[in-house]
């Protein structure tokens, strides 16, 4: 495989051609939070909108405009963690946030369990300018999951 | 017909992933520089190294004479007389040292001499709609800060500028009119003359971006008839860090300066300052001497090719490209065609792919050693005009071979099958 086979890998490309989790759903639990985030470079977008109820993610849902590398990502992402727990999502985004930094290889057994299908963007990180646009869905859960969170601790006060 | 140049450019003779041969398509970014330049650089630093307009020994007087021979070089290049050459550290700095210089006028710097300048509420500036962001923003921004209003021409669906309603889009209200020689994403090559002529019945300043026609066109500044231009070192085969502005003796001489200090100045007194005449009212502080040499070296060996030779070569190189691409299916050249015969668009072609984004375009591009641009190419309202977010841009140069232009569309023609998108 080149290492350009490598990076679109099949289950990217299927990712691509028909995502998880796309279009927004109206949340009305407490505690949802929605971020917005664009890649300067291109101009690539992704809005995600997540719900808690307790300590899972009870919805999940996206939008967007990208590349196939910053949608399949996204899709991947709804994928893992839509109904997971917050501890759990947690680490799977930190274990992708070490995949991209990996250069190209892999990690360890543990992490890309947790990763499952979100490994495959692993050929990712040989390519520096394509991070942002694995990154960039992940981003805006982590800003939506913040904002979540700290709507839920506001509301049990 | 120019010789093949690639031996001049080392970096040419580079492999890029997998061991292809680098075929380098992103001119229009950023052009590769001839041994000549890199020569002309290093040889300043290891002979003539000194500090220029300041003091009287020997290497002084040499990295003086170096620094004003190649302000002259540049000069000839378009034109233009040395003295109406101000050296920048590119076209955004250009652009923005008109505009900034208008902007202070109208606060009032500059005194009556700069009082041509000066604009406020019921004014106007005009840009286009095909404009780089260093040719909007800096307009933008000046509009904001005194209250002038901002107007723009639109494009027709081939990216060429709508000259429909010109008179009253120009009009009697209308102080600046800034606009591109060359668009960086269509390649189109304006015609200027009825924006100029437009200008001067209402008595407003013409400025141009000719950062993209100076490095592939014969360009005079007398013909063109507009007031300042703006252009690159680092896209005509020179350095980075420079460029230059040209502007009308006149113009310059009562532009007031916006970035002060030594070397641009006469007289300086506890309380006041009197401005050297242009150049030197502009290029206070240290300047980038051996980039500004590099860019001397530059624009000689673009005037040793002879311009009218390397316009035709890279018409050649346009219609390769652009041709070739418009036949290929699912695939959107931005801009027209064009006619190698009148010189209409600069060697590039910008495409949108059908059913794939820009970035995967350029990936693909790049593992076949195809080095293009993806992306807006710091031109958002053109592409929003396209109903697009980027596009995969191929850009020339003097170096540029026929079959670089053929490796992009033959390269081209693989995307929309390894994506798995059919017409
Ligand atoms: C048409 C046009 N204008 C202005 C610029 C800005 O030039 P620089 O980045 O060298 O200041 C560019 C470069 O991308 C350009 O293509």
């Amino acid at each position: 495989m080149s290492t350009l086979e490598q990076m679109y890998q099949q289950v990217i490309m299927d990712h691509a051609r028909e995502a998880h989790g796309r279009g927004l759903v109206e949340v009305t639990l407490p505690a949802h939070g929605e971020s917005h985030q664009v890649n300067t470079t291109c101009g690539d977008e992704v809005t995600l909108r997540v719900g808690l109820e307790g300590d899972r993610i009870a919805s999940l849902s996206w939008e967007g405009q990208g590349c196939s590398i910053s949608q399949a990502s996204v899709s991947a992402l709804s994928e893992l963690l839509d109904g997971e727990s917050i501890a759990t999502a947690d680490d799977t985004v930190e274990a992708f946030r070490a995949l991209m930094q990996s250069k190209g290889e892999h990690l360890d057994e543990e992490r890309e369990d947790l990763l499952g299908d979100a490994t495959a963007f692993v050929g990712v990180g040989k390519y520096p300018a394509r991070i942002k646009c694995a990154l960039l869905g992940w981003m805006a859960f982590r800003d939506a999951l913040i904002q979540a969170r700290s709507a839920s601790e506001g509301g049990q006060q | 017909m120019l010789r093949d140049l690639h031996d001049d450019f080392p970096i040419l003779s580079r492999t890029v992933r997998n061991g292809k041969p680098l075929v380098y398509l992103d001119s229009a970014a950023t052009s590769q520089k001839p041994s000549a330049v890199l020569e002309a650089e290093s040889a300043f630093y290891r002979e003539h190294n000194g500090a220029v307009a300041r003091g009287a020994h020997l290497l002084a007087e040499e990295a003086t004479e170096a620094f004003e021979s190649a302000r002259s070089d540049v000069a000839r290049l378009v034109g233009a007389s040395p003295e109406e050459i101000v050296w920048t550290s590119g076209a955004t700095a250009s652009i923005n040292l008109v505009a900034n210089g208008i902007g202070d006028a109208s606060l009032g710097a500059g005194g009556e001499e700069a009082a041509r300048f000066r604009i406020g509420p019921g004014d106007r500036i005009v840009v286009t709609e095909a404009e780089h962001h260093a040719n909007l923003i800096p307009w933008q921004q000046l509009a904001a800060r005194t209250g002038a209003e901002l107007a723009w021409i639109p494009v027709d669906d081939d990216g060429r500028f709508d000259l429909d309603n010109l008179d009253t889009i120009v009009n009697g209200s209308t102080t600046v009119l800034a606009f591109s020689h060359a668009g960086n994403v269509t390649g189109i090559v304006a015609d200027v003359a009825p924006l100029v002529a437009r200008a001067r019945e209402v008595g407003a300043l013409t400025v141009l971006d000719a950062c993209q026609s100076v490095p592939h066109l014969p360009v005079d500044v007398a013909q063109l008839g507009v007031d300042f231009m703006a252009f690159s070192g680092h896209k005509m085969l020179g350095p980075t860090g420079i460029g230059a502005l040209w502007g009308r003796k006149e113009l310059l001489d009562a532009l007031p300066p916006s970035v002060f200090g030594g070397g641009a100045i006469a007289i300086v007194t506890m309380e006041r300052t009197t401005w050297l005449e242009a150049p030197m009212r502009f290029e206070p502080g240290t300047q980038p001497v051996a980039q500004a040499v590099g860019m001397g070296a530059a624009a000689r060996y673009l005037m040793d090719l002879g311009m009218d030779q390397v316009a035709r070569h890279e018409a050649r190189l346009a219609q390769i490209m652009r041709e070739g691409v418009a036949e290929l299916p699912g695939v959107r050249l931005l801009g027209p065609v064009g006619d190698p015969d009148r010189i209409d668009v600069l060697g590039l072609a910008a495409v949108a792919v059908d059913g794939v984004h820009a970035h995967d375009v350029g990936q693909v591009l790049d593992d076949l050693g195809v080095l293009a641009r993806v992306g807006h190419h710091c031109a958002q309202p053109l592409h929003r005009r396209f109903g697009l977010t980027g596009s995969t841009r191929a850009s020339a140069h003097v170096y540029t071979r026929e079959d670089d232009a053929r490796a992009f569309v033959e390269a081209l023609a693989t995307v929309r099958s390894f994506f798995g998108v059919h017409a």
